[in-house]
């Protein structure tokens, strides 16, 4: 390895509740059996990673974006900052300039192409972010404040301070937005290794379909995880075997499983074969990305 | 004319086979607006014949005509998205970071950068198995889902159901807490908020009736899965109580609602004895509580 | 007065657009002149977002004494309003202009 970052494994699906959150705690906690590990939950507008983990809250630290603010002595009322914003979140009303920080863009147009600097920059709260620490499992969640509309500039603080804070670590793991719109293009784009969750159902393979689509546009290194085999049908296997996209994990669909989760509880602990499963993951993502050590 | 939607908060709880269970029993009675556009799923149970498609744009795009650029770099110092780079000595922009400021095209020397309309999916009007007619879309891979693709597909579903006279539109409503459910939420007559019992299910459950309370929205809900854990479910039926939402039904957890699925159907065709009479139940309560 | 409508065409007899921010017209009714103006707001349907807010710049614009819509305005479109001296209406869904100054008239309209 050349430059010490971490493996950043992105956990994604094209759609929720396929298991996103499920396998990326588990697997985050296995790791932290044998050595410090970071998890970055970049789902900032339903963080749930956190429900799973009681640890210690050993930082905490506003998230910002730019917004510009108006200097009203300086403004001449010239009409060219609400004539260049794109996002329609700058409005001259009369003698009056109002600034719409939840539709700004922070593209600095209107700031920048001001003739008398009267719209100099920011910087505005939109949520938080928040690191835990449970042993050797480091936590980072971030959170939208209510009302806040863009995941995107969140995401990519929240990549930046796990960046900057746990380059020495050998693992991270991101658990991502579902969907394929920009807040999972954000969490994913410079992953080392994409798994894609789903399950056997046809929604799932539709889903899946356009997470690939999606994860080929980024040209990610991915790998399909099978949550509840054994339920539905092999038209997930099957499209994978077709695309070529390597299937690492298939977890079987058990109504034990479907319990632990839903008290909160960790299932790899209590079922040995999903703990298996997670080796097999884990050594595959290795293999696969770069720097990785097999 | 009534506006339902059925929204969850979390995925996977069952809502889309939910609402397309209600959409059987409704019929003939019922538009159908699937807004869950950035995993539209409901189309699987449904039959639609994609009668009519139509490209959806929404924001915009830098482009750069490489002929007029004299490669001065003034885009690309002003653009905050990185989204301006230099590849085989020619200025390129990745559509996947343009946020279509426009910024670039309005410092250009040479005029040789236009903002143009950003193609972001495709919607459509189906026939479908019921009889009536959907309206559904696709959001294009990494668009901006802004909460206007969500908006254009009610305003079809709210039109037709007013041309041809029905008296109900029943929306899949999107996931999360964000601008599309906001989308999905606005000028609602009923929602119905399907959940689960555990951690997360509760979790968000309870983020998005922040949201259904701002809009001011009678409110019921299904508990899916209900069996899989006795002691959240409780909890859950207490939060009911305590906001005064209608506790509609408790669904227990079973395979056949992707048996259903796998075969293209609703679980209401599927399994007439179990889950059939506990959903027909709903619906009709359903209508009961709208119109009063 | 003058009084602004949301509406998807330019006639008395143009049903209303629910909308505020992504109105297809804003139609501006001046009961002195007794004359009927018309604005074409389509411009904004391609706005992915600040559609609201966009619109709320032209009913400043055209600086009515009332404004009669559907769901009402959204949060920034609101807030943008309450600059102006205007008062909003809203709840005229599924009727023509004519209808919606009928009931305006009568006092039938919530006014937010």
């Amino acid at each position: 390895m050349t430059n010490h970052s971490p493996v950043r494994i992105a956990i994604a699906s094209g759609k929720g509740g396929t298991g996103k959150t499920t396998l990326a705690t588990n697997l985050a906690a296995y790791i932290a059996e044998q050595e410090e590990v970071v998890l970055v939950d970049l789902d900032v507008e339903e963080p749930n990673s956190g429900l799973f983990f009681k640890g210690e809250l050993i930082y905490e630290e506003p998230n910002f974006k730019m917004i510009p603010q108006w200097d009203e002595p300086k403004c001449t009322f010239c009409g060219l900052c609400q004539k260049v914003c794109n996002f329609h979140a700058v409005l001259q009303l009369g003698p009056t300039i109002l600034v719409f920080p939840e539709l700004c863009h922070s593209c600095y147009t209107c700031s920048e192409l001001c003739p008398t600097e009267a719209l100099p920059m920011i910087s505005k709260r939109t949520g938080k972010l928040s690191n835990f620490r449970i042993n050797n499992l480091h936590f980072v969640e971030s959170r939208l404040d209510v009302g806040e509309e863009q995941a995107v500039p969140t995401i990519s603080k929240t990549k930046q301070y796990s960046n900057e804070n746990y380059a020495h670590l050998r693992i991270e793991i991101d658990d991502c937005p579902p969907g394929t719109s920009c807040p999972v293009i954000e969490a994913t784009k410079n992953a080392d290794f994409v798994i894609l969750i789903t399950e056997p159902t046809p929604f799932g393979l539709h889903d899946l379909t356009l997470a690939v689509e999606t994860m080929r546009a980024l040209k990610r290194p991915m790998g399909v995880v099978v949550n509840r085999y054994g339920i539905g049908n092999d038209d997930v296997i099957r499209y994978c075997q077709k695309e070529n996209i390597p299937i690492l994990a298939k977890i079987p669909n058990s109504r034990k499983i479907a319990e632990l989760y839903s008290s909160g509880k960790l299932i790899y602990q209590e079922i040995p074969e999903v703990k298996e499963l997670l080796s097999t993951i884990l050594d595959y993502c290795l293999k696969a990305s770069k720097g990785g050590i097999a | 004319m009534k506006e339902i939607v059925i929204i969850s908060g979390k995925g996977g709880t069952g809502k889309t086979s939910i609402t397309a269970s209600f959409a059987v029993l409704g019929g003939n009675n019922v538009v159908v607006a699937d807004c869950d556009v950035d995993a539209a799923d409901m189309h699987l149970l449904m039959q639609p014949d994609f009668d009519f498609s139509e490209d959806f744009y929404s924001g915009e795009l830098a482009t750069i005509d490489i002929n007029s650029c004299i490669r001065c770099n003034k885009c690309a110092q002003v653009c905050r998205f990185g989204a301006i780079s230099i590849r085989n000595m020619q200025y390129v922009i990745d559509p996947l970071s343009c946020e279509g400021c426009g910024y670039c095209a309005r410092v250009c020397p040479t005029e040789a950068i236009t903002n143009k309309n950003r193609l972001a999916g495709k919607w459509y009007i189906s026939n479908i198995k019921t009889g009536s007619i959907m309206v559904h879309a696709r959001l294009g891979i990494g668009a901006d889902n802004s909460g206007k693709l969500v908006a254009k597909v009610k305003n079809e579903a709210r039109d037709i159901a007013f041309e041809e006279r029905k008296d109900i539109i029943l929306v899949d409503g999107s996931p999360g807490v964000g601008c599309p459910v906001v989308s999905s939420l606005s000028g609602a007559n009923f929602v119905v908020l399907v959940t689960e019992p555990s951690v997360s299910g509760l979790h968000d459950l309870k983020r998005v009736y922040e949201l259904v309370k701002k809009f001011n929205i009678k409110a019921a809900c299904i508990i899916n899965k209900s069996d899989v854990n006795p002691k959240k479910r409780d909890e859950i039926v207490g939060f009911l109580a305590e906001e005064n939402i209608v506790h509609l039904a408790d669904l227990p957890y079973d395979e056949n609602f992707t048996r259903a699925m796998t075969q293209g159907q609703t679980i209401v065709e599927y399994d007439k004895n179990r889950i059939k009479p506990l959903l027909t139940a709903s619906w009709e309560r359903i209508k009961q509580l709208v119109i009063t | 007065m003058k009084i602004a409508f949301t509406a998807k065409g330019t006639a008395w007899d143009s049903m209303m657009d629910p909308r505020f921010g992504r109105t297809m017209f804003i139609v501006v009714y001046d009961e002195q002149s007794e004359t009927f103006s018309s604005f074409d707001n389509s411009v904004v349907e391609n706005e992915a977002h600040g559609a609201g807010t966009a619109t709320a710049q032209k009913i400043f614009e055209l600086s009515p004494d009332v404004l009669i819509t559907g769901n009402g305005p959204g949060s920034h479109a609101a807030q943008a309003l309450k600059q102006i001296n205007i008062r909003i209406f809203t709840e005229a869904h599924n009727m023509t202009i004519k209808q919606a100054f009928e009931k305006f008239k009568n006092g039938e309209l919530k006014e937010i």
